[in-house]
């Protein structure tokens, strides 16, 4: 059974606290739902309830930072990005301090809390914040590698966790590296990217697409910020199309980015996959995809749409 | 405690009117910066710079220094004004104050000026930063004490509740704050724009040590301070009150000195007012 990225994250951030006596964590008294209720439990010294009061929290961090700690902030996405938003700017990324923000239950897949706790545009808020490093891992292999790389980055960093088990994307001896992209699947025709979750439905729409003869190729992009330019101007140039997939509004993170780097570098026709510029609701991880237009036949429709050089429009399924 | 001289006070107070004669200067200089609060808080800086902290201007980053964290980072020329008196660096660069490329920004950054802990100006957030040493400090095992100080406007700020609320419960004896209660704001008065009184209520309220002083009577801060110092068990508040524009005739108590530079002739009443026309003051 593969290891949701947040399980993974606890285990991790466990296993580091063991070589790494720097390593500080403050709750928002969501530990058990972020799992860092993992390292609560055999570093009670050095866990920080923060009680429900997030600006606070974020700023403490920074002052820990200041001594040399290495904090990682954990609570929910939308309360990482939107609550804490000017901490997070001023007393953490204005100071370049070593500050780890971690924003639990990320996208629109939550655990079925609804639109107040879907976290859909959490992206774009730390992608245009300065000196922050954005990364959002796709499975638990991916993580570990992800937690050990950013405790060795000195720098603030927001690491989107998403709560439940997806589909693994990381391929067998796979090396996550700071900054770059892998690509999990070859392909000709057209190029799926991919980040976090939604890689791993980039992957499920390679199998439609296969059905009408099309050879999509899959590029994770587990790092939003710095992104990868030399893979995505590489896979535009040797496929021409590209479609991206983010559990995110497709407005200032996966989608947005990408289109930044086409437009300067090589253009191409591209397509979004995402929330459309709306708030979400209850209901199923799966039933949440299909209706807001982020499942594999979605995927796959744009880039057959992508293909034909036809304008794509998101249909309800 | 140590003890007070006549002679100490007579010091500290010399000081405290060099540090305003350079703030005001500086900043009229400059055509910007907050000089009714910079004013306000004079005492209090001279007072933890030159008598109550331990510290090394030659070392900003010895690690055993205590820190000092200006959460109302609108008072920055009274600290750097504070800094240079006490040797951290030319008191000359302060010419430099709010232009481009200066180290000195209108509010501080710790990257460009030695002695500022943190960069500070959005309100309040200096406060849970202070707590964050406090807390990591003692998890170190280490002596040093953490000295914040906020403003009265800042203390409309949800976040300085959260960090009061947290201090507590965190016991940070190690910490702190100093309420700079001039009692006037960009537009006016605290008690018309958002009243905070009774404030001190308030922090005891949040189980915090609570002192109240004159802020600008030099052996009452001290003695505040050293009294904060030796609390245990829960983190320390000094209020004190203190005058808007301290010093200057026709800036005291004013709200629109909060943010005006003095004009030339504003500037030369002013240094009138602070004794810095004297034959041989540095800064007349």
């Amino acid at each position: 059974m593969a290891e949701a990225v947040r399980d993974a994250f606890g285990h991790t951030l466990v296993q580091l606290a063991r070589e790494n006596s720097d390593i500080v964590v403050l709750d928002a008294d969501l530990a058990t739902s972020t799992r860092v209720v993992y390292f609560a439990q055999e570093f009670p010294e050095r866990f920080f309830q923060m009680g429900v009061a997030e600006q606070n929290m974020m700023g403490v961090a920074a002052g820990m930072a200041l001594m040399g700690k290495i904090p990682f902030v954990s609570t929910f996405g939308v309360f990482a990005s939107r609550r804490a938003c000017d901490q997070v700017a001023i007393s953490v990324a204005h100071c370049r301090l070593n500050v780890k923000i971690v924003g639990a239950y990320s996208g629109i897949v939550s655990g079925n809390n609804g639109a107040t706790h879907q976290a859909v545009e959490d992206v774009g808020i730390m992608r245009a914040i300065p000196h922050i490093v954005v990364v959002d891992p796709s499975d638990g292999v991916e993580t570990e590698q992800v937690v050990r790389a950013i405790v060795a980055y000195d720098g603030p960093v927001y690491l989107r966790v998403t709560r439940d088990v997806w589909p693994r994307v990381s391929p067998e001896g796979y090396n996550f590296v700071l900054g770059k992209a892998v690509q999990v699947r070859e392909g000709v025709d057209v190029t799926l990217i991919g980040s976090g979750m939604m890689s791993s439905q980039c992957v499920e729409a390679t199998h439609i697409l296969s059905r009408s003869g099309i050879d999509a190729r899959v590029l994770h992009m587990p790092t939003l910020k710095p992104i990868d330019v030399e893979a995505i101007v590489k896979a535009a140039e040797e496929t021409g199309g590209i479609v991206t997939a983010e559990n995110h509004n497709i407005y200032g993170g996966l989608g947005s980015a990408v289109a930044e780097v086409l437009a300067e570098h090589a253009p191409a026709l591209m397509k979004r996959v995402g929330i459309q510029d709306c708030y979400g609701e209850c209901g199923g991880n799966a039933e949440l995809l299909c209706k807001y237009g982020m499942s594999p036949q979605h995927i796959a429709e744009a880039a057959q749409s992508v293909l034909q050089g036809r304008n794509y429009s998101v249909r309800r399924l | 405690m140590s003890s007070l001289s006549e002679q100490e006070i007579r010091r500290l107070e010399e000081i405290a009117r060099r540090i305003r004669c350079r703030t005001v200067r500086t900043i009229s200089e400059a055509g910007v910066g907050h000089v009714g609060g910079c004013l306000s808080e004079a005492d209090i800086l001279t007072a933890l710079y030159f008598h109550v902290m331990k510290l090394d201007p030659q070392r900003p980053d010895w690690d055993d220094r205590d820190r000092f964290v200006l959460s109302k980072g609108h008072g920055a020329v009274g600290l750097y004004s504070t800094l240079a008196e006490r040797g951290y660096f030319s008191p000359e660069l302060l010419k430099t104050f709010g232009r481009i490329n200066s180290a000195f920004q209108v509010h501080p950054d710790m990257h460009m000026v030695p002695g500022i802990e943190i960069s500070t100006g959005a309100l309040a957030q200096g406060l849970s930063a202070a707590l964050g040493i406090a807390l990591a400090a003692r998890l170190d095992g280490k002596a040093f004490h953490v000295y914040c100080l906020i403003g009265d406007g800042e203390s409309q700020e949800g976040q300085i509740w959260e960090a009061a609320q947290t201090a507590a419960h965190y016991k940070a004896d190690n910490l702190t704050v100093i309420l700079d209660y001039n009692g006037v704001q960009l537009l006016g008065p605290v008690s018309e724009i958002m009243e905070i009184a009774p404030v001190a209520d308030k922090w005891r309220s949040f189980n915090w040590a609570v002192v109240e002083i004159d802020g600008h009577d030099m052996r009452q801060i001290i003695t505040a301070l050293e009294f904060a110092e030796e609390i245990k068990a829960r983190p320390c508040i000094v209020i004190a009150h203190t005058t808007k524009g301290k010093g200057v005739s026709y800036m005291e108590g004013k709200a629109a000195w909060h943010g005006k530079p003095p004009n030339e002739k504003q500037l030369a009443q002013a240094l009138v007012d602070l004794g810095c026309d004297r034959a041989g003051d540095a800064y007349g």
